[in-house]
């Protein structure tokens, strides 16, 4: 930020190091949500393992970020745009930490996959995966450089993300009714989906805190929402039931 | 008197200010203090001034019950309306103006009087009372809702000098409170209290605001986000910014505002 100094100096470093422990989840967070889409891509056991477990890092940063707002609080009393700021950042991290804890569900979901049979090659789910990653990275670009436009970019992207899940979720229902084999990775991979989806919302909401640590007001509240799959139903054939 | 006009409703159904100031210019000298300052007060409700030592904040406070008439080379000039009057106009008497328009200061300052003498003050020279018993009970009602009266209702012959610091304010609130004014100007009012005292009178500060308007003058943004409901910077002898106090300390339109409240003044 374009901003001079506090007339305090040890603030500047503490408000820095607030940023600074954001801008670290955030990359183990991105880092997280790739590794969990390429094991459920690649069947990778092992990969998904490690990525189950380096979910405990995310914790911890969450929760030092949680002491450091309430101590900045107490003991600066921060105003105006340093109480957006710091605000701000107790939002993201919990963000970030739900990001994380969705790919550590999709990793054992991955786990899960790599003992039962593939279905039909899922395209949607790496492309979800894609999408929903370059959200995440951009979202935190948008924190770095208090980019509230680049926020909003991505705050508009989700309802793409929103339209391939409805796709997918139809798609899988689909295949469960074409083989009741499929039914157990179907099942899986809608649940992995269904993460991805949220870590779509999350990093929306992470774009939403940065319009407002920027601009100091609220972005309006809706957005454009496109998971229809609460109200998808998808029939059989009334032909296959008649024969 | 299309000055009186204004102390209607308007259209919109909003009650008009107490205070209206515009083109406010003050001189000591010729050095220039206030330039063009135009700031309305809301009627019952408490708007703080804040900004940097010298930013001309106590003296915008004084010029809205001509307490620098008494400075010696201190010119102002420009247009103060209480309730739609000029309070500069020749035909204004400024010891009714100062009944109407009280001050409370920084460092308390009671009469070398007794508790009830102090209060008593007031209403004497201004003849509000015609008798012993009428002038009891504006000194009694003074002292409860300046919230002092419970403290001292057992020894108000003691001098006002006996009190603690921040009875001694509560006291001055009484003594101001006594001669029914409309306003209350309070020039850093808690600046020599302790945290307890400090917090009594913010929530007196609080109390009072229902029957009077109130404008102070604080170093402490968090006094002023505490008991305002209107915050006005001043810097450099103009007034910066006004509006909500919630929007002040939370999202300040202009930069000087912001580098000021968050302490980034260099």
């Amino acid at each position: 930020m374009d901003q001079t100094g506090h007339t305090v100096k040890a603030y500047d470093k503490e408000l820095t190091r607030l940023s600074n422990v954001i801008a670290q989840m955030g990359g183990l967070a991105e880092s997280q949500v790739a590794s969990a889409i390429e094991a459920v891509v690649k069947r990778d056991a092992e990969l998904a393992a490690r990525t189950v477990e380096a979910d405990a890092k995310i914790d911890e940063l969450e929760r030092e970020v949680d002491e450091f707002v309430v101590r900045l609080l107490a003991l600066r009393q921060p105003m105006a745009s340093d109480l957006r700021e710091i605000v701000s950042a107790l939002k993201i991290a919990a963000d970030l930490e739900r990001a994380a804890d969705h790919a550590k569900s999709v990793a054992k979901r991955a786990i899960a996959l790599t003992q039962v049979p593939p279905v039909k090659p899922v395209y949607t789910i790496p492309r979800m995966g894609k999408m929903v990653q370059r959200m995440i990275t951009d979202v935190l670009d948008a924190y770095v450089e208090r980019d509230a436009d680049k926020a909003l970019v991505v705050w508009r992207a989700d309802e793409e993300v929103d339209e391939s899940y409805n796709s997918l979720f139809r798609e899988l229902l689909t295949y469960m009714m074409e083989d009741p084999r499929n039914i157990s990775t179907c099942a899986h991979l809608l649940f992995v989906a269904k993460n991805i989806e949220r870590m779509g919302d999350l990093a929306t909401n992470i774009a939403e805190t940065i319009h407002y640590v920027v601009h100091g007001v609220a972005l309006p509240q809706d957005r454009p929402k496109g998971d229809i799959t609460s109200l998808t139903v998808v029939q059989p054939d009334v032909d296959d039931t008649a024969g | 008197m299309a000055a009186l006009e204004m102390t209607t409703p308007d259209a919109a159904g909003n009650r008009p200010p107490k205070f209206s100031t515009k083109n406010v210019n003050v001189f000591y000298g010729e050095k220039q203090a206030l330039f063009d300052v135009e700031l309305d007060i809301v009627e019952n409700q408490v708007t703080s001034l804040i900004g940097p030592s010298g930013c001309g904040k106590s003296t915008y406070l004084r010029c809205l019950n001509r307490m620098n008439d008494v400075v010696e080379e201190c010119r102002v000039d420009g247009s103060i309306l209480l309730d739609g009057h000029n309070i500069y106009d020749r035909s204004v008497d400024v010891v009714q103006l100062r009944a109407e328009v009280g001050m409370v200061f920084q460092k308390p300052n009671p009469f070398p009087k007794s508790i009830f003498d102090n209060v008593a003050y007031g209403p004497r020279i201004h003849g509000l009372t015609s008798n012993r018993a009428e002038l009891v009970e504006l000194v009694e009602s003074s002292l409860i809702r300046a919230g002092l009266y419970e403290e001292v209702k057992d020894r108000l012959d003691n001098p006002g000098t006996s009190l603690s610091g921040g009875q001694q304010q509560r006291l001055c609130i009484a003594r101001a409170i006594a001669v029914q004014p409309e306003v209350i100007l309070m020039d850093e009012p808690c600046s020599a209290l302790d945290p307890i005292a400090t917090a009594r009178i913010e929530e007196l500060i609080d109390e009072l605001r229902e029957n009077f308007t109130i404008i102070i003058v604080t170093h402490s943004m968090q006094q002023a986000a505490r008991v305002s409901q209107r915050t006005a910077f001043f810097h450099l002898g103009k007034l910066v910014e006004v509006g909500d106090t919630e929007m002040i300390f939370t999202t300040p339109q202009d930069q000087r505002t912001q580098d000021y409240i968050t302490g980034r003044f260099g």
